[in-house]
């Protein structure tokens, strides 16, 4: 049964009508319109419909919409803040993290978590960290080169240069 | 509110919370709140897509329709386009899935034009705007669509130039171009701008002689390394893929499909899913679809449909009865090359090995599946589309649904991975019949079960190998017969006398009754396998003779360009000659794709009480001609290491007859971070030698490369993909 929502996306308040049963992913690509958050498997196996709850990240395609009535949630879109890259993204660039690009959304966001939980992750945890999102062009490298770098621009480190 | 605005708002209202959002506070107006949703981040999606699609469309309004159908057009103006502030845009029917051709061609057409690099922005895959093409796949957009592309910009300068010589009363011997300019040499305060002399319109003027292209010691910006030029769109969300594209009205489907390949539908009961609130039901010729006003509403709706199925004959086809079953059903041969007398080389010979390969099908699985939208205005079909062939598409939809070619255009948005998958098109006819049906636009969007069961997988295969040395570890004939897997990489380069080549079939599709489902290409379709085999083998051979492996390759070829990148690969690992098993771990591969030759070392390491397997490093020399953009041909080939571990390692569909089993990521095993191995690569120097392959020929090493690296670390000959830790631990040697 459509219900109202009210949450907190990107920083702004909505609210929408909707079953609070569908899951996360659909209400926002399609009734938000917010096609940054990905669809690839809709069983939690492959993170690209990962977003940010409260902070943490969660894989929206086994979300129910209801369960962030009052959270905060960002997706990708709203990963920028005042039209300055986070330095997640800043360091998918400088790498070239990305191929086809359409496992990045979920990437950067789950390393957010990873980074997060772990400001000092090193690259062996940083690797169990992104384990379960899955990158089919093999940008799998770079990307963790990128989340090395992000990991020290946060903590106020020099970074090394891009390969 | 101004147009685009107006457009998003309407597409909002569109979308049944957005609708319900915008009620909700009738009071703000809706300029203010359309504003507060931008600066959240709202929309972005919908309204970049529409203010793009507008430029392009305007743009082809003041160029005109100027593609002749199915052949490169020869007038250079359908291949770029200089407006009068000095932006160039260039136009190739290529599409963008990752390989970075939106960088690589921007960067040529600069060079060849005199441009800055900043200054140009490609526009690719759209069949109103851009020059025909077959499709991208055979790491053949810089091969064969790069060379008229350049040729196109070269003559487009030189007749600037001529323009220029006329607008400033010089003579044109001496004037120069640079930075997008034109200026007389010697007094360069006295230039003009290209955007001045074409004000953004087409340059009638044409050459009889076309101007020869740039010499390479001449370039500036290619051969550059260069960042992908879509990366921030793609780290912020803003780019769009096909299932991104939002259009009012627009309603998402789901098609009913069979439980295993073979079956026919004999009714189907949609009464429940007529019933259900916001549900359309489209029944036409087979094709039974539900409609809803969301993707997961479409998909709640269709489980409500009660299907009855004539199931195929019940078949015990696995992926492990397979290979014997393609040997018996494939019967059409052809000779792919020979050479010498078969009989007698092998009547020579002492030392015979005879060795079966075998290879299962492997999916594509692109992380984006297979998805089109189609909309209908007038007599007009416009359908985008996630596929390596837009134009083929065109002619596909003109054909099947009945539009003319002219009246369809297909759009090309971003595309989330290819590898040779999104060759084959359904969901686009699907979309467009849906479209007509339903009189509104519709959105196909497979879900990961359906792009595992419908995909074109890369047939299984086996391959036939008997070969001899003599007492000097010299080949002395090979027989070589490849079944299923197609005739690409399979001709011979190593040096032997006596040799015979045979593809049943040459294709990688076989006769009616082999294959269970659908084959395709995949990566550098046929020669994964053919490489597997062919460097398998040739490893059993050195193995056979004590010598170490890349002596032995060596002493076996003659093929220069091969002999200089074997070297250069064993002279940057640091090799040091053993004969194998050597227990060190390391295997060698070599090859040829797309006319580059690549050759590579690798370490691995084996978990003798599992079977498991663990690439630790690999190098790969690859020599490719002139390098357009060293950055990108770095990442295609740590790409095609990445994805080559998935096929060696653990890609194989598990099957029963036309039943496929696994139909996502918790079954079908893609390689994922914990696998990364050290990945170097080495680009020779080849420059007169045109630019040739990059998306895909290191990809071809990887099976032959590990099995070879299993086999130095532990004696055990894998004869079978992938090299599961199953068949790892079954191959290793009794204790
Ligand atoms: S789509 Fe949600 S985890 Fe794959
Ligand atoms: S970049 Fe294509 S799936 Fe990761």
């Amino acid at each position: 049964m459509p219900e109202k929502l009210s949450f907190t996306l990107n920083g702004q308040p909505v609210s929408v009508e909707v079953d609070g049963d569908r899951k996360l992913l659909w209400v926002l690509r399609t009734d938000l319109a917010l096609t940054g958050t990905k669809y690839s498997c809709g069983k939690g196996l492959c993170g690209t419909c990962t977003v940010l709850v409260d902070n943490v990240p969660q894989r929206s395609c086994m979300l129910r919409a209801g369960s962030v009535r009052g959270k905060e949630v960002t997706t990708i879109e709203g990963f920028e803040k005042d039209g300055e890259l986070h330095p997640l993204q800043k360091a998918f660039i400088d790498h070239d993290a990305l191929q086809c690009g359409f496992c990045t959304p979920g990437m950067i966001l789950t390393a957010h978590g990873v980074l997060r939980r772990n400001p000092a992750a090193t690259r062996e945890q940083i690797v169990q960290g992104m384990e379960r999102n899955l990158c089919r062009c093999g940008a799998h490298p770079r990307i963790l080169d990128a989340i090395e770098q992000a990991r020290d621009t946060l903590a106020g480190k020099p970074t090394a240069p891009a390969r | 509110m101004n147009d685009y605005e107006k457009l998003s708002l309407e597409i909002l209202r569109s979308t049944p919370a957005g609708a319900a959002m915008l009620a909700d506070r009738p009071a703000s107006p809706e300029r203010r709140r359309f504003l507060q949703m931008l600066s959240g981040g709202l929309l972005i999606g919908v309204t970049l897509n529409t203010s793009l699609l507008r430029a392009d469309a305007e743009e082809a309004a003041t160029v005109g329709p100027r593609r002749p159908r199915n052949e490169l057009p020869k007038d250079f103006n359908a291949f770029l386009h200089i407006a009068e502030d000095g932006k160039i845009t260039g136009y190739t029917g290529k599409i963008e899935m990752g390989q970075g051709i939106n960088t690589s061609l921007a960067q040529m057409l600069a060079e060849e034009l005199d441009a800055p690099y900043d200054t140009v922005r490609m526009v690719a895959g759209d069949t109103d705007l851009c020059p025909w093409d077959a499709g991208t796949w055979g790491s053949m957009t810089t091969r064969f669509f790069g060379p008229p592309f350049r040729a196109a910009a070269a003559e487009a300068k030189a007749v600037l130039v001529l323009l220029a010589a006329e607008a400033l009363g010089v003579p044109a011997d001496q004037l120069i171009t640079r930075d997008g300019a034109v200026l007389v040499r010697g007094d360069e305060s006295r230039r003009v701008a290209y955007g001045a002399l074409t004000k953004g319109q087409r340059i009638e003027r044409h050459l009889e002689v076309k101007p020869t292209l740039k010499d390479v010691a001449a370039f500036k910006i290619v051969g550059k390394p260069q960042l992908r030029r879509d990366a921030r769109d793609k780290v912020t969300g803003r780019a769009h893929y096909t299932g991104d594209v939002r259009l009012p009205g627009m309603l998402y489907a789901k098609v009913l499909r069979p439980p295993v390949h073979g079956a026919k539908l004999t009714s189907a009961d949609t009464t429940r899913a007529k019933a259900a609130a916001g549900v359309r039901v489209i029944e036409q010729d087979g094709l039974v679809a539900v409609l809803h006003a969301t993707p997961d509403g479409a998909e709640e709706a269709l489980a409500l449909v009660k299907a009855q199925w004539e199931l195929p004959p019940a078949s015990t086809l696995t992926e492990d009865t397979i290979h014997d079953h393609l040997d018996a059903t494939i019967k059409d041969a052809k000779v792919v090359d020979s050479g010498g007398d078969l009989a007698a080389g092998r009547a020579a010979t002492k030392r015979v090995i005879e060795t079966t390969f075998l290879d299962g099908y492997v999916a594509h699985v692109c992380m984006e599946t297979h998805a089109a939208l189609a909309q209908i205005e007038g007599d007009k079909l416009t359908v985008w589309a996630s596929t390596q062939n837009p134009f083929g598409v065109r002619d596909m939809l003109a054909r099947t649904v009945g539009f003319p070619p002219e009246k369809v255009r297909v759009i090309t948005p971003f595309v989330g991975g290819g590898f040779g998958g999104k060759t084959s098109n359904g969901q686009c006819a699907e979309a467009a019949r849906l479209a007509r049906a339903a009189g509104v636009p519709v959105q196909v969007m497979r879900s990961r079960e359906e792009e595992f069961f419908l995909d074109t997988f890369r047939p299984a295969a086996k391959i036939k190998i008997a070969s001899g040395i003599d007492d000097a570890g010299a080949m002395t004939f090979w027989d070589y017969e490849v079944i299923a897997a197609g005739e690409r990489g399979s001709a011979q380069f190593y040096s032997v006398p006596h040799h015979r080549t045979v593809a049943r079939p040459s294709g990688w599709t076989g006769p009616a009754g082999s294959h269970p489902f659908a084959t395709g290409a995949w990566r550098a379709p046929a020669n994964n396998t053919n490489t597997f085999a062919r460097e398998s083998q040739i490893d059993i051979m050195a193995a056979a003779a004590g010598m170490d492996p890349i002596e032995f390759r060596l002493k076996n070829m003659t093929d220069a360009r091969m002999l200089r990148t074997l070297r250069a690969a064993a002279d940057a690992w640091g090799w040091k000659p053993a004969p194998a098993p050597s227990r060190r771990g390391l295997g060698v591969a070599c090859g040829a794709d797309a006319g580059t030759y690549v050759a590579a070392i690798a370490e691995v390491e084996v978990d003798k009480a599992t079977g498991a397997v663990k690439v630790k490093r690999v190098l790969v020399a690859q020599d490719m001609g002139v390098v357009i953009n060293p950055q990108g041909t770095l990442i295609q080939l740590e790409g095609c290491v990445m994805m080559g571990l998935g096929y060696a390692l653990s890609e194989e569909m598990h099957f029963k007859g036309g039943e496929i089993l696994d139909t996502n990521f918790n079954r079908y095993a893609i390689p994922r971070f914990s696998q990364v191995p050290k990945i170097e690569g080495v680009l020779l120097d080849h420059n007169d030698l045109p630019p040739q392959g990059g998306g895909e020929p290191a990809i071809i090493l990887m099976g032959g490369l590990i099995a070879n690296a299993i086999h130095d670390a532990t004696g055990a000959r894998l004869l079978r993909m992938p090299m599961t830790p199953a068949r790892v631990k079954a191959a290793l040697p009794r204790a």
